[in-house]
């Protein structure tokens, strides 16, 4: 066992994996739990998509790829705020404006590919993940950026909520609706662009969604089901990350498949208590 | 409008609502207009009328989210934008589904500081008081019993008491209800309206309260709000809502039946526009 834990964490890669994987599950846990509460699991995967040419043309433009990641995915959690006026009121505009961003975002990933040929193997972890190659300059940006991003939640988190549970008594208590319905978007921008650099952009819900939508069925207050969310997205990507590094199959099946069974055994626990 | 005489509108006290000569409008149209009308304190008021009369308008006026066009309303004796702290909002909404797991309690607590900046640290020590006063909101709606389940799992009836609940956890001195009885069974919403005369009542809150049938609620009401046709009416439930009274407010011929138990129908040359008063 402690043989294993040391060839576990014998080389630097794998810590530096550990370490982002780690980031990526507490802030995606928590930013997670207010996409499953406000129904943007839809807007959170076009953010997820747009991390494919954000990903891809940094590479192609010989920068970090978090930081392409970072600066798309907030930009287009902004587009789709702005474009979609950011309010659940307005539904079918937001929808519209999602769809537009998502089949434009993939096109551009697609021209950044062709554009450099070298990528065509990149292709597969930018889409579904790796955890080779992961640097500690990079772990320090996604630290930084995860910071940032909690900090964001922790100073809006409260009238979020408000808004995200009934808009309308919240406008009227004088809540900025559209400052934060928009303002949450570029925080999931953050949060899918740390979670993609681990997880690859089409997989970015193994920590995004799967967790806080398991705490969900499990704990009804919000405070607790966000550190259930956290702690749920900590085992999917540690026991991800240990079984993908001893038998070497693919991180995003391992993601996903933990974060499945999980949801699976949540809703099944949730059933049988009767509640 | 009738004007009221003048002696009444500067009468005992401080009114809890006052139009005088009130407009509205949106995006140009105008929704109402000349409403001229004198809520007392403590009482309870509803505000009845077609669909699209401007109802929810009028609720929207009050809590100052929407600019009059032309006269004053003042809540309390100010304007609306400096009485947001003596008011509680119960929107109109679908109710939550199943999906909702957040607890009744916590549903509650966002109307306490749901409007704040930050995080509530786990142990501040303004807590208990917190704590102590969701506990006493919950018992006035006759909640506490479910008040630690989901919001989505409990009953129209019962989210309406939470939603309420969370609309007085401040103490307001004016409850405003928009529609709160649509989607309840007839029970529950005799039920809730009999709560809303306790509160107003017992705590002495003024209750403006939109409703779709006044029925159920017309042996607890003290006056309603009747809008129709661009204007408005208050006055006492036998008053205002007469075929004379009515006939007048939608330019149209309008008769009223009373049942033998003394329930009210509306009826007119407009079916579309009246006829939702016999619906049951």
């Amino acid at each position: 066992m402690i043989d294993a834990l040391n060839q576990l964490f014998a080389y630097q890669f794998m810590q530096n994996a550990f370490l982002a994987g780690t980031t990526a599950a507490v802030l995606a846990g928590i930013v997670g739990y207010f996409v499953v509460l406000r129904g943007e699991a839809f807007a959170g995967h076009t953010l997820a998509i747009v991390g494919f040419p954000g990903a891809a043309g940094a590479i192609l433009f010989g920068l970090p790829q978090l930081l392409g990641l970072a600066v798309l995915c907030t930009a287009s959690g902004l587009g789709i705020g702005v474009l979609g006026r950011g309010a659940l009121r307005d539904r079918h505009a937001e929808s519209a404006a999602i769809g537009t961003i998502q089949a434009f975002m993939l096109g551009l990933g697609f021209l950044f590919v062709s554009l450099y040929r070298g990528l065509l193997e990149g292709v597969y972890s930018i889409l579904f993940g790796t955890f080779l190659g992961v640097t500690r300059a990079q772990v320090v940006l996604l630290v930084a950026i995860a910071l940032v991003a909690l900090a964001a939640l922790a100073l809006i988190g409260r009238p979020l909520l408000y808004l995200s549970v009934d808009e309308p008594a919240a406008a009227a208590a004088g809540v900025p609706v559209r400052a934060l319905s928009v303002g949450f978007l570029v925080v999931l921008g953050l949060a899918i662009a740390s979670t993609a650099l681990i997880t690859g952009a089409l997989l970015v819900f193994a920590l995004l969604v799967m967790p806080a939508a398991a705490a969900n069925q499990l704990v009804a207050r919000p405070g607790l089901a966000m550190l259930a969310s956290v702690g749920l997205g900590l085992v999917i990507v540690w026991s991800g990350l240990t079984i993908s590094y001893f038998t070497d199959l693919p991180i995003g099946f391992l993601v996903t498949g933990v974060g499945f069974v999980i949801y699976a055994a949540a809703r099944m626990a949730r059933q049988l208590s009767g509640a | 409008m009738q004007a009221e005489a003048p002696d009444q509108r500067t009468a005992t006290g401080m009114a809890a609502l006052q139009l005088e000569d009130a407009a509205v409008s949106r995006g140009g149209r105008s929704i109402w207009k000349g409403v001229t009308l004198r809520v007392e304190t403590g009482e309870y008021v509803a505000v009845l009328g077609p669909n699209g009369v401007g109802k929810s308008t009028l609720i929207q006026a009050i809590l100052g989210l929407l600019p009059l066009t032309a006269g004053s309303l003042e809540v309390f004796g100010r304007p609306p934008h400096e009485a947001a702290s003596l008011l509680g909002y119960l929107p109109q909404r679908h109710s939550f589904d199943s999906s909702m797991r957040l607890r009744a309690r916590d549903l509650v607590r966002l109307g306490l500081d749901g409007d704040r900046w930050g995080l509530p640290l786990p142990f501040a020590p303004g807590r208990r008081e917190i704590a102590r006063r969701l506990d006493e909101v919950l018992e006035v709606v006759g909640a506490a019993a479910y008040a630690g389940r989901p919001v989505g799992e409990l009953s129209g009836g019962e989210q309406q008491r939470i939603l309420i609940a969370r609309a007085l956890v401040r103490g307001p001195r004016m409850l405003l209800m928009d529609e709160p009885l649509e989607s309840l069974d007839l029970g529950n919403q005799q039920a809730i309206s009999a709560l809303a005369r306790d509160i107003c009542r017992s705590e002495g809150v003024t209750v403006i309260m939109v409703a779709h049938d006044v029925n159920p609620i017309l042996g607890d009401l003290d006056r309603v709000i009747y809008m129709a046709g661009g204007s408005a009416v208050i006055g006492r439930p036998e008053e205002v809502i007469t075929s004379e009274k009515l006939s007048a407010l939608y330019n149209a011929h309008i008769e009223v039946l009373r049942t033998s138990d003394g329930r009210l129908f509306v009826v007119g040359q407009q079916p579309e526009a009246i006829s939702y008063h016999a619906h049951d």
